[in-house]
């Protein structure tokens, strides 16, 4: 199955949640091919009550971040934890080949960063 | 144009490939693969052992690789060829066993920054171990080795009478820059008569014609799976003397004369640098794989490529303009058989994945120069590459997955 899905790249043309706010941030990257991405979160006592990123990166980890970033919203820390790359590929709905799937985990990584 | 497709079984069971990577591995002629075959259904013994009639034919077998090899560098003789696992453990071997011999506190490496990890790694951790200084030397803006003005000058500044090893590559497995070996060699030597030199050829000997005696290198390294032979098989050529010299490699195996309870001797290069079992029947079907080359000659080989390269540069400006911004010389005469770019703002991982969806085979990353691609200010770059049995089909296949993936990706 071809990973460029509409959805996918409406995703990465108009990513959601994309941009700048104040409250606790986190930067990550993939050296590899220089994906880089930074997210930026703010609770509501144990709930994501904003969440932006912004970086560079191609259509895989764009995508991902966009989708991952709507789904956070509302939910708790506890719950955001236990969220595994079987997540991420079921979120993203493609079949993802051994050598992309770095790109869709890298937001899932900032996110983890940002609960502890 | 040639059209060495049909002597490629690969083709056979792909119709639709078109490979554009083997600055990673090169295709192999039907010719390897039946000497392959040939071995491990006809004579699969061990060499240097058996007094029985196979392992005789194999040992023969495996030793006339060696000597064709010597001839296809024009090495004094075959006692300069060792084989190794591939040219990384080549230029390991040579941290190893010449790095430590030679190398004190206080003495110098020259490396440049468009080495491949496996030619600047072992490298730098020497040095760090020992205290001894790690020295680059920069690339200018269109991809040249930093040193052509002013004959060699920056090189003069660099190489001192404390630099014992000079390192570097023959043909950027990136920008496709052919480096002017001779004269850098010649230069530093000038400098420094006891400096010793080592070129990574591996980008250079599958692609020209290469003679150790011209070139004045005291070392040189490359692989057989990148000159259409099996993988595992890898060349260090070193000059006698400093082969007798330096440490061996790994100790055991076929690498011992005698053992004794205090001590061990060794044998002579270049078995003393081959512990262990060898790859056998891989080393074996090497040498199809230089006749293969010397067939074909090598000066076609690399007319072929040229053309193929300056097609693909003159296409792909035509086709894209300002969207295609191409790596490395802009002379062709100074650039060997691959193409590195970046295409409008796509990332290199989307356009190689559209193309492998179309089945054209490139590479996209960093192609193991990080050092180079953090001084060229870029994450990643698209590479495509050429070998012999690659025609002008592959090339428009190329440019319409190209256009296939701006269409996709343009937003």
């Amino acid at each position: 199955m071809n990973i460029y899905q509409d959805i996918i790249l409406d995703h990465y043309h108009h990513p959601h949640n994309q941009g700048i706010i104040s409250g606790r941030s986190v930067e990550v990257s993939n050296p590899l091919c220089g994906d880089k991405i930074k997210m930026m979160i703010n609770f509501e006592k144990d709930k994501v009550k904003e969440i932006k990123f912004e970086g560079v990166g191609c259509v895989i980890s764009t995508a991902s971040a966009s989708l991952l970033t709507d789904y956070v919203k509302n939910r708790s820390k506890q719950e955001l934890k236990k969220l595994d790359s079987k997540f991420i590929i079921k979120l993203l709905g493609i079949d993802l080949g051994m050598n992309r799937i770095k790109c869709a985990v890298l937001p899932l990584e900032a996110l983890h960063k940002l609960l502890v | 144009m040639m059209n060495l497709k049909n002597l490629f079984p690969i083709y056979r069971n792909q119709p639709n490939l078109v490979y554009l990577d083997s600055t990673a591995t090169s295709l192999k002629p039907k010719s390897v693969i039946d000497k392959l075959r040939e071995y491990y259904e006809e004579y699969s013994a061990n060499v240097f052992r058996g007094i029985y009639p196979m392992s005789e034919k194999a040992t023969t077998e495996f030793e006339e690789t060696r000597t064709i090899v010597s001839k296809f560098v024009s090495a004094n003789n075959s006692n300069e060829i060792v084989f190794t696992r591939n040219a990384t453990e080549s230029l390991n071997l040579l941290a190893y066993s010449l790095g430590r011999k030679i190398l004190e506190s206080g003495d110098e490496i020259v490396t440049t920054i468009m080495e491949h990890h496996s030619n600047f790694v072992p490298w730098q951790v020497l040095t760090s171990e020992v205290g001894a200084t790690f020295k680059i030397i920069d690339i200018d803006n269109e991809g040249y080795l930093d040193l052509k003005n002013d004959k060699l000058k920056i090189l003069k500044q660099i190489v001192t009478k404390k630099t014992k090893i000079l390192t570097l590559t023959y043909v950027s497995n990136v920008l496709g820059t052919v480096n002017p070996i001779k004269e850098i060699i010649s230069t530093a030597k000038s400098i420094n008569p006891n400096i010793v030199t080592i070129i990574d050829a591996a980008q250079a000997v599958p692609h020209l014609k290469i003679d150790v005696q011209d070139l004045g290198a005291d070392f040189i390294v490359f692989s057989s799976h990148k000159m259409l032979g099996p993988t595992g098989v890898g060349v260090l050529w070193g000059k006698e003397r400093l082969l007798r010299e330096m440490y061996p490699f790994m100790y055991g195996g076929d690498m011992i004369s005698e053992v004794y309870i205090d001590k061990t001797i060794y044998k002579d290069p270049p078995h003393k640098f081959e512990a262990g079992t060898p790859a056998i029947g891989e080393i074996i079907a090497f040498k199809e794989a230089i006749k293969f080359l010397n067939k074909v000659g090598m000066k076609n080989v690399n007319e072929h490529e040229k053309i193929l390269t300056k097609m693909t540069i003159d296409k792909l400006n035509s086709t894209f303009g300002e969207e295609i911004r191409i790596y490395g010389p802009k002379n062709i005469e100074h650039h060997n058989g691959i193409v590195s770019f970046s295409f409008g703002k796509y990332h290199p991982h989307d356009i190689s994945q559209i193309l492998a969806d179309n089945g054209i085979c490139v590479r996209a990353g960093h192609h193991c120069a990080m050092p180079l691609h953090t001084r060229l200010n870029l994450p990643a770059t698209v590479r495509v590459s050429f070998y012999i049995y690659n025609d002008e089909q592959d090339v428009e296949r190329l440019i319409e997955g190209l256009k296939r993936v701006k269409k996709m990706l343009k937003g």
